[in-house]
């Protein structure tokens, strides 16, 4: 082949390489083993304190001894004796730099833009949930389920995508594994979301109802985002620093400004019920994804990246600052009993569910195979990227792990059983929670919603307000005393509901692009996306199927996020199932065989998971875990006239009826199409290891590349062409 | 690092991270690739930037 036809990097010829750097010396050896006895020292004294108050700082010792370790030498490992990264090897940003998709990123950006597509309101949620087995099993799930399975999952998917010019999960697994596991995984990623939306907007309901002070403000993020982008696009076009400050402070007034609204003739206007909310979320979801998105969209993403990262940094400073006690107990009863009041089920699977994000989440395979791969500089900074957002994000789960952990356990029960369970009065609730063998008279707990100027903290379920409780404990504990309390409680509110709302923006829109590719291939004019009854249509249906769970989620009679978080985490740890399924055959298929444990591992992991719990919720005999045990309960029930509690009426019971047979029927829906994939899958890994040639591979061609960096240049790595 | 190196560090990487860096960018290629045609406004990059956003949705992860 003629060299001019040989295909080239995008850009110029560079100039002449830095120097290379020394390698490593006996001082790093030293500070890797002090990183490493700090963090055992964490975890000594979490597993040896029992029955005495600890501070919550050790977790965070033993967090990030862990990641630290887990980075430099297990993600190094993934790396060279994996994934073998070459650096001379053009990614997809250099060769098909169009400065638009494809275009190399600065890394420490690129991590930036990937940690905020990752992270939202999922890891606060779940650890905060999972608190009530005690804060050890979860801090334990999250720091090993991250270093072994989710920053994993996350890493080897980028670095498949980014060999593959950014392939989505569903391409990927329609040329690697097969068509049927291709159609069943894209069906799966459609549903997957769908109840995710869901669910997160009822996190959001269950925050809001209620409450004057958090309704206001959140509703006020609405006209800010469309002042934001206004301006963006008509005044200054472009500067989106400037105008996200004036954001931010626009929201900090409208945070002040509820408290204003809640003592004025306003407040009854923003006190809202569960069910109207749930209309005003619905409505706002089908405008903002058929709005343009200059106009809500993006200066919504703005605003939500600038809060999340601010809150993080907040947080951080906050736990380490005000070094809170643990009050709750290692590890609780409802560990072992599995009938703990915020979600039914033992340990094992349960726990696994609960926390998804901050572990293992599928989700992240979606982003990981979008638009990050296209913006990757240099191969082996997937392993900072993919590896290292991934342990970020695990942080952030430990830190709201914190949060619940450090509030009086009386409270903590008094805010997430389900409402029927605790009555609406403050001496029910105190009743209830002594049944649960825990203590808080009706006093403390008036007091406690006083303290946050809330009318009551009675059964807020969904993880959101239990979590500003506890942020606005540490928060204040630090920055403007108790007098602080309700702005910083509200202040947590509104960054959470914040993420929500992009997150169901973002959501909604992508849904509608997929529904409408689907429906493309039946009927050709829904597949163009300029055509607008195409759009109205689409968007109307992807905010129903999630409305729908959403309404039924805040009309449940058992609770709504009692009954929904668990089909949440089913599925989202399916989609993990799918990519590291995926992951696996690709690992086979290209010779790597004796490395497929890597993400192998993890895949059996989260299949046991996934399936015993999918089997537990679909075929338990008891009621409370069996969707179908439930339904025959409450079935049998209505035949014999009677109302069971919590149901109030026959209708109750028929609602309690109808959405446990939706339940179970989506559960054994998403495992049969997980099977359908891993069943694919293994057809052809045995394929791979029969055949006497490797199987053709879809990764893009070699080209060299023509961008140098110095801090690259210093350590040639294994597999480097040389 | 001094008070001016450090806000410097931190006004790149918001830019950065925004987007906002992407017009400089921008003009660099345009001047790269086509030396003799003008280059697009700010307001009419920001305008292409907004289409290729509205056709090219991205997830939000939970």
């Amino acid at each position: 082949m003629p060299i001019s036809a040989m295909p080239e990097s995008a850009l110029p010829a560079p100039d002449d390489p830095p120097p290379a750097r020394p390698r490593a010396t006996p001082r790093t050896i030293l500070v890797w083993t002090a990183v490493a006895l700090v963090g055992a020292i964490g975890w000594g004294v979490l597993a040896l304190a029992r029955g005495e108050d600890i501070s919550a700082v050790w977790l965070v010792v033993a967090a990030l001894g862990s990641y630290a370790i887990a980075y430099r030498f297990y993600s190094r490992f993934i790396a060279r004796r994996v994934l073998k990264p070459d650096d001379r090897r053009a990614t997809p940003a250099e060769r098909l730099e169009d400065g638009v998709d494809f275009q190399p990123t600065d890394r420490r950006v690129l991590l930036g833009h990937h940690f905020a597509a990752i992270a939202g309101a999922g890891p606060l949620v779940g650890p905060v949930l999972a608190a009530q087995m005690g804060y050890l099993p979860g801090t334990l799930w999250i720091v090993a389920g991250v270093i072994f399975a989710g920053a994993v999952q996350d890493m080897v998917v980028l670095f498949l995508s980014m060999r593959r010019d950014g392939k989505s999960l569903g391409q990927m697994a329609r040329e690697e594994i097969g068509r049927a596991g291709g159609a069943a995984a894209l069906i799966a990623v459609f549903a997957i979301m769908i109840i995710l939306l869901g669910v997160l907007a009822l996190v959001v309901v269950n925050a809001l109802a209620h409450s004057p002070w958090g309704t206001f403000s959140v509703a006020m993020t609405v006209p800010i985002a469309l002042f934001m982008g206004f301006w963006l696009h008509r005044i200054r076009p472009g500067r989106v620093v400037e105008t996200s400050l004036i954001g931010v402070v626009l929201l900090l007034l409208a945070i002040v400004g509820g408290s204003w609204i809640q003592e004025s003739s306003l407040a009854d206007t923003f006190t809202l019920s569960p069910t109207t909310l749930v209309f005003c979320l619905i409505g706002y979801g089908f405008v903002a994804s058929v709005l343009p998105v200059w106009m809500l969209l993006a200066p919504r993403d703005y605003l939500s990246t600038f809060m999340k990262i601010g809150t993080i940094a907040l947080l951080a400073v906050g736990v380490v600052v005000a070094a809170p006690v643990l009050r709750a107990d290692a590890v609780s009863d409802f560990a072992s009993s599995g009938a703990g009041p915020v979600f039914a089920g033992a340990l094992f699977p349960f726990l696994f569910i609960t926390i998804a994000c901050g572990a293992l989440s599928g989700f992240h395979a979606l982003v990981a195979s979008g638009t990050t791969p296209k913006l990757i500089q240099k191969e082996s900074q997937v392993r900072m990227i993919g590896y290292g957002a991934m342990l970020m994000e695990s942080f952030v789960a430990i830190m709201a792990l914190i949060a619940a952990a450090t509030l009086e356990p009386g409270l903590y029960y008094a805010m997430n059983a389900p409402a029927g369970l605790l009555g609406t009065t403050a001496e029910s609730a105190s009743h209830a929670v002594a049944g649960l063998g825990f203590t808080i008279t009706p006093d403390q707990l008036t007091q406690a919603a006083k303290a946050v100027e809330e009318q009551t903290l009675i059964a807020r379920s969904g993880g959101a307000p239990t979590l500003a409780v506890g942020m606005s404990e540490i928060f204040s504990g630090v920055f403007g005393g108790t007098a602080m309390k309700a702005f910083w409680y509200h202040f947590a509110i509104m960054f959470e509901a914040l993420f929500i709302l992009t997150t169901v923006d973002a959501g909604t829109r992508v849904g509608r692009f997929m529904l409408q590719d689907m429906l493309g291939n039946v009927w050709k004019p829904m597949g163009r996306v300029n055509w607008k009854p195409g759009i109205w249509l689409c968007s109307g249906l992807v905010v129903a199927a999630w409305g729908y769970f959403l309404y039924t989620g805040a009309t449940d009679p058992l609770g709504g996020i009692n009954q929904l978080f668990p089909l949440f985490g089913i599925a989202n740890q399916l989609l993990a199932a799918i990519a590291l399924t995926v992951c696996t055959t690709v690992l086979v298929k290209s010779g790597r065989r004796r490395w497929a444990w890597v993400t192998g591992v993890p895949l059996a992991w989260v299949v046991a998971i996934t399936f015993t719990a999918g089997w537990q919720k679909i075929f338990s005999d008891d009621p409370r875990v069996g969707f179908f045990a439930q339904r025959t309960r409450y079935a049998d029930a209505i035949d014999a006239g009677q109302v069971l509690p919590p149901a109030k009426t026959l209708d109750d019971m028929h609602t309690v009826v109808t959405n446990s047979t939706v339940d179970g029927v989506l559960i054994a829906l998403f495992l049969l199409l997980v099977t359908v994939v891993m069943v694919n899958a293994a057809v052809v890994c045995v394929r791979a290891v029969r055949s006497p040639v490797p199987l053709p591979t879809t990764e893009a061609p070699y080209v060299e590349s023509r961008i140098e960096l110095p801090e690259q240049a210093a350590q040639p790595l294994a597999g480097a062409r040389s | 690092m001094t008070v001016p190196r450090w806000a410097r560090a931190v006004r790149w990487y918001l830019r950065e991270l925004t987007g906002e860096a992407e017009y400089d960018r921008y003009c660099e290629r345009h001047r790269r690739r086509h030396p003799h045609a003008p280059v697009p406004t700010r307001r009419e990059h920001e305008a292409l930037r907004t289409l290729h956003r509205e056709n090219h949705p991205q997830s939000r992860c939970c």
